[in-house]
């Protein structure tokens, strides 16, 4: 299984924000782990989702040199619930980017109409830069965190969406 | 118009409540960042973070926090080297060395008692205070 919660890239404006898209599918597994029932996209992978929107957005504001680590979740308020049919649309925008590590806004929404479409969540988190937090510790010297699966997303978007700069 | 050191507190006690999570009661004064509000190693950056938004009024002129000025990174290093602390204690030249790292902190206690755990007196809301007044004038 490939741990990617986004499938493409609308927008991306580097060092600024980014739009990315996540089609639900009733053949996911994990959408029948929670309630057999009735099935929902946990909160959890939502969050993961922004994550990933947003950790390649930093990322790529610094050409990838650094190792881009989720650090702190300060906000995760829920509006409503995702279903199989459903898009998502995730928009990150960068607040604060530093040498340590950077600060994001988010919102998650239903569709791919624009921001105005119905809000599933409003995510704020935040990335550290870990080879410039933990002094002493010793990291690979490789970028393991973004591999071939997160740079081949960003070429969804090198490749066909609109008003794109990277 | 500059704002006032209450004014300076009330933005400073806003931007803990929602950096760390804690209710607006919990953050007093003399509350330590670390030890009392619970602060980890990132709150500190997103601390920093947030003072810089609230604090900047004219975007043409932005508050900015240098890296290491208001939450020194090297401290803990001070830790090991035997200048600054022996047998458990810091000695006269580590609390000079921290109150060139931190002059906008209260030494008191810590001259009081100058423990490593002591030490942890120094980082507290009204700290955090003077060093955003004193960036402000």
């Amino acid at each position: 299984m490939r741990w990617i919660w986004i499938d493409r890239f609308a927008e991306f404006h580097s060092g600024v924000s980014a739009v990315a898209i996540k089609n639900v599918s009733l053949a996911e597994e994990h959408l029948h782990d929670l309630y057999a029932a009735y099935p929902i996209v946990p909160h959890s992978l939502i969050i993961e989702g922004m994550a990933q929107t947003a950790g390649i957005l930093v990322g790529e504001a610094r050409q990838f040199r650094e190792k881009v680590i989720l650090a702190k979740i300060g906000k995760a308020t829920f509006h409503r619930l995702v279903r199989p049919g459903d898009t998502i649309a995730y928009r990150a925008k960068i607040d604060r980017l530093s040498d340590a590590g950077a600060s994001i806004s988010g919102t998650a929404t239903l569709g791919t109409a624009g921001p105005d479409d119905p809000l599933i969540a409003e995510i704020d988190i935040m990335f550290s830069h870990i080879d410039k937090n933990l002094a002493g510790l010793a990291f690979p010297e490789h970028n393991f965190v973004f591999t071939e699966q997160f740079t081949d997303l960003l070429n969804t978007c090198r490749n066909g969406a609109a008003g794109v700069k990277i | 118009m500059a704002l006032s050191r209450e004014e300076i507190y009330s933005k400073v006690q806003g931007v803990l409540v929602d950096a760390l999570g804690v209710d607006e009661e919990e953050v007093k004064p003399n509350s330590r960042i670390s030890a009392d509000l619970g602060a980890e190693s990132i709150d500190y950056l997103d601390i920093a973070f947030r003072l810089e938004k609230a604090f900047t009024i004219d975007p043409t002129k932005p508050f900015k926090i240098p890296r290491g000025e208001l939450f020194p990174e090297n401290l803990e290093a001070m830790q090991s080297d035997e200048r600054y602390v022996k047998d458990g204690k810091i000695t006269p030249d580590g609390i000079a060395e921290m109150k060139k790292r931190l002059p906008f902190a209260d030494f008191s206690e810590l001259e009081k008692n100058p423990t490593a755990e002591a030490a942890q007196s120094l980082l507290t809301v009204d700290a955090i205070t003077n060093y955003v007044a004193s960036k402000l004038q």
